[in-house]
């Protein structure tokens, strides 16, 4: 049934903020680490003391080449930087350096799934470099405030989605393939709980048809993909309902409270900072040449969506099996050292996905943990593949043994475990006569054309035999008797 | 002890044994002392300047001295030198010790210069007469009744009492400049981007220059080679290695000499100073230059394009001065905003705080296009039809003030005319050109007034060259 909110369409666009995984700072070159001590991370430049002067990181440059492309953005050829003046505790200089009317990249798009699970293009505005600010804790004193600026100063690219979503669901997918992407592109770690990957939400409902965009406010302070679908929820029933009763929205910056599940005004559109940006003086605009952007793209990292052309069309993997190696790009990565080691493809992503995905689960390991190689994995396939071994012995037994012994061979292994498929052909023989005489009825059954039963028949030899027959040899001798008699 | 003009006369009487490096400094030192209501000096680092002539005597006899040994040289208070207080003349750096050196302090001290002391300046650099100082007035060591300028004054006044050898000023006007010309000394304004401005602390980023204030054009070369070059540290310096300025000698061929003519006939120029130019003008005629008087119809919108300009980076540049991370808080603050306001309030004085405002004013929304977008695009006109008058001129010959030095207070209550202390040399700043002013003239009443060369960018070579030719033949200090 209809309800008063299916009246209305709601309308998102998300500005994601992203620190860079760069070794210096985006003007300085002190450290950029997470974790240390605070206050450590910092040189007068950081902290802002008089006379100094900043200078442009080349590699965050780089990395904001690299976005540019993967988004099919145009790429400036002059990096422009400007002032965003603002006064706060953890930010030293009194001013953001930022890019202001000149973003280094503009215009391109993300392909994400829309609610029915059909591709849908969300177009991105821009893509500009700035620097991150210190710290305020408001918690760690009875008294102060303290700061820790040893964030100051980090590179951050902040990317403005057009006002494409349509959904909660779609800014979840959208964020989710945007992270998988920054994370292939090793630009960001994206790790919205740390705050390395940070989105404000620009939401707006219509009613379905109009032309105009509602009245958008602003959320913020959301810090997991999970609660940014929450708040645009929350937004939308909120301002739906202030519709139905006839009022009018504000348009302000609210914060999303996690706890409650609720939105709460921050500042009116009134109170709004004028940011009174302007050209940075201390910097000049560096120049980006053709070689710079064609340097960055031979050294791109493969991305998700070409990963997945590969994966369908020269693997012949299901479109299913490559989203589950793509999704994480460790677990991709792993795939793609595997291939190098086997040519069995399909049972390449098998392994990977089912055995060893099952033994990291359980274990409660991250991929990048494991303890093995994709060589490991590649010899196992191979030990298959030649008959020497079954495939579930080789899951259920082998594998969790190499896990804790990841210094012995899978054929050493296998045989300490007494794996190997090494029933003899008498052995074998033997078995499937007794199998066939033990049930008759079935034998029946087969003889009046029910092929089905060979795999019963298959099923009982191994039991007696410990899994020790060759599938093949054991499959073709079962025929052979059933066919004599 | 005689008055030195020039570092290589010190040398040669180090080297001949009539004096010595630590007699030198006690002479300064002396100097100082006796000469302490001129209020040159917020502080003399007397016994680290007297450690230092000893060790730099050790190592001038041992032949292993730096090329600025027996160089004795005050830094103008908003150059940063690690270890040693830094205030910009401002209650709001209060007992802030710097944890840096400049890039070109760094560079004076590896040739062996002796820094003896920070000298006093108008608040920020913000000011023409020295009177903008948290510190107290600078006095003209000429006539203690007037101004030595500014925003260098200290440095100037230091200069011409012969209270330290040379001295580092920053011009972003005309403070190097205006006040070396009141104070009758050589005042050197680089290019753009010729010299490093880290360490120096910023008032107008994009117009802020470093440079030497001597007793001579000699000096003042060798100054601009130790400090000039690219630096890491500052992107807007050139990359391109300085010239040997220091090698430099007077050009032999006439050259072709711009007098604007809106300088010249500017109403507001003293008769005493015209008739010096007339009679410079003729002497180099004489002398087989060829002098054009051109137009330059621009130079009502200097002044008011430079202050839209400089108060809006100034109004960012003073932002970090928060009360928060470092110098002055208010002992009322409680709560970040009261901090920031109270802080802020007290610590900066009213010329720094007009400043503020107006640049924060002109950067508003609403008003940005209006006020910086068009004086930008007016900067670009002035360095467009500056750098036209290179395209058939090898200098611009211009008085530097309109006049000798004014009386304390005497400006004080008129913001207007104070800036338009600056007219002459603000054309430099705006374009990015190297100028220099040379104490060439003297009125009746004794008081020094300078004369401007300006030459075209990155010339500062050549600019000194004929500077020299100018000092040699024109000179009123003997």
């Amino acid at each position: 049934m209809d309800t008063v909110y299916d009246k209305y369409e709601l309308v998102v666009g998300l500005e994601v903020h992203m620190q860079l995984l760069t070794e210096s700072k985006a003007y300085s070159s002190d450290p950029n680490r997470f974790g240390e001590l605070p206050n450590t991370l910092v040189s007068p430049i950081t902290l802002g003391h008089p006379g100094t002067l900043p200078r442009v990181n080349r590699k965050s440059v780089d990395y904001a080449i690299r976005l540019g492309l993967a988004c099919h953005m145009e790429i400036h050829p002059w990096v422009h930087f400007a002032r965003k003046n603002y006064f706060y505790a953890d930010l030293p200089k009194g001013y953001q350096i930022t890019q202001d009317k000149t973003p280094i990249c503009t215009g391109g798009f993300i392909m994400i799934r829309d609610e029915e699970g059909r591709e849908k293009r969300i177009g991105i505005t821009r893509a500009h470099l700035e620097e991150d600010a210190g710290k305020s804790m408001h918690d760690q004193d009875p008294f102060d405030t303290l700061v820790d600026l040893n964030r100051a100063g980090v590179p951050l690219i902040e990317v403005v989605s057009e006002p494409d979503i349509r959904s909660s669901r779609e800014a979840y997918n959208y964020l989710t393939e945007l992270r998988k992407l920054i994370r292939y592109l090793g630009i960001c770690d994206g790790n919205m709980e740390e705050g390395s990957m940070r989105c404000d939400a620009n939401v707006s409902v219509r009613l379905k048809g109009a032309d105009k965009f509602g009245t958008r406010c602003e959320v913020k302070n959301m810090n997991s993909i999970r609660n940014v679908q929450r708040a645009i929820d929350y937004e939308m029933k909120r301002q739906v309902d202030l519709i139905e009763k006839g009022e009018v929205i504000l348009q302000e910056t609210r914060s999303f409270d996690a706890a409650a599940g609720t939105t709460f005004s921050l500042r009116s559109k009134e109170l709004a900072h004028d940011y009174r940006y302007f050209p940075e003086p201390d910097l000049q605009p560096v120049r980006i040449l053709k070689e710079d952007v064609e340097r960055v793209r031979r050294n791109m990292p493969a991305l998700p969506s070409e990963l997945l052309e590969k994966y369908t069309t020269q693997l012949g993997l299901s479109e299913y099996d490559a989203h589950v190696l793509i999704n994480e790009k460790e677990m991709a990565m792993w795939f793609e050292e595997l291939i190098i080691l086997t040519s069995n493809y399909k049972s390449a992503c098998n392994w990977l996905t089912g055995p060893v995905r099952a033994v990291i689960n359980e274990r409660g390991l991250h991929i990048s943990q494991l303890p093995l190689t994709p060589a490991h994995i590649a010899d196992i396939i191979a030990l298959v593949d030649a008959g020497k071994l079954s495939a579930s012995a080789a899951a259920e037994k082998l594998l969790p043994a190499m896990m804790d012994e990841p210094g012995e061979t899978a054929a050493s292994l296998a045989e300490k475990l007494n794996l190997a498929q090494d029933a003899g052909e008498d052995t074998i023989r033997n078995a499937a006569a007794e199998v066939l005489a033990a049930w008759p009825e079935k034998v029946e059954n087969y003889r009046k054309g029910n092929k089905g039963m060979l795999g019963l028949f298959m099923g009982e030899l191994m039991k007696k035999t410990g899994g020790k027959a060759n599938p093949r040899t054991a499959s073709a001798i079962i025929q052979e008797l059933l066919e004599k008699v | 002890m005689k008055r030195y003009r020039c570092l290589s006369e010190i040398r040669s009487d180090l080297a001949s044994g009539v004096e010595t490096l630590p007699g030198l400094v006690q002479y300064y030192l002396d100097r100082i002392e006796s000469h302490a209501h001129l209020n040159a000096f917020l502080e003399v680092w007397g016994d680290e300047a007297m450690a230092a002539a000893h060790r730099i005597d050790e190592k001038r006899r041992a032949g292993k001295a730096g090329r600025l040994a027996g160089m004795v040289i005050g830094i103008k208070d908003n150059i940063c030198y690690q270890g040693h207080k830094v205030s910009a003349s401002s209650r709001i750096l209060e007992g802030f010790e710097s944890l840096y050196s400049a890039t070109a302090v760094d560079r004076l001290v590896a040739e062996d210069a002796i820094i003896i002391g920070r000298c006093n300046c108008d608040e920020f650099a913000m000011g023409s007469s020295n009177e903008n100082s948290a510190y107290g007035p600078v006095l003209n060591p000429f006539n203690t009744a007037t101004v030595p300028g500014g925003s260098s004054g200290g440095s100037a006044a230091a200069v011409a009492a012969d209270l330290c050898h040379a001295a580092l000023g920053s011009d972003t006007g005309g403070s190097i400049r205006q006040p070396a010309s009141i104070t009758g000394i050589v005042g050197l304004k680089p290019t753009y981007g010729r010299v490093s401005r880290h360490g120096l602390i910023a008032y107008a980023s994009s117009f802020d220059q470093i440079g030497p204030m001597t007793a001579s054009v000699e000096d003042a070369a060798l100054l601009l080679e130790v400090i000039a070059g690219p630096d890491e540290f500052d992107s807007t310096v050139s990359r391109s290695q300085p010239a040997r300025y220091a090698a430099v000698t007077p050009p032999q061929k006439p050259a072709r000499i711009a007098v604007l003519r809106d300088c010249y006939e500017s109403p507001g120029l003293n008769p005493e100073v015209r008739a010096r130019m007339d009679t410079i003008v003729e002497g180099l005629r004489q002398s087989g230059h060829t002098i054009n008087f051109v137009d330059f119809p621009y130079l009502d919108y200097i002044v008011p394009t430079y202050y839209v300009l400089t108060t809006a980076e100034a109004s960012s540049n003073l932002a970090r001065f928060d009360g928060i991370h470092f110098g002055y808080r208010s002992q009322e603050a409680a709560g970040i905003e009261a901090t920031y306001r109270k802080s802020r309030s007290e610590g900066f004085g009213s010329e720094v705080k007009r400043r503020i405002m107006l640049g924060t004013f002109v950067l508003s929304s609403g008003y940005y296009d209006a006020y910086y977008t068009r004086a930008q695009r007016v900067r670009s006109i002035i360095r467009r039809a500056t750098r036209d008058i290179f395209g058939q001129h090898d200098y611009i010959l211009t008085p530097t003030t309109t006049n000798s030095a004014f009386r304390l207070g005497e400006n004080a209550k008129d913001p207007i005319a104070m800036y338009l202390e600056d007219i002459f040399t603000v054309q430099a700043n705006l374009a990015g050109i190297p100028a220099i002013s040379i104490p060439l003239g003297r009125k009746s009443s004794g008081m020094p007034f300078g004369i401007q060369l300006m030459g075209d960018h990155g010339e500062d070579e050549r600019l000194l060259g004929f500077s020299l030719l100018l000092e040699a033949q024109f000179s009123v200090n003997s």
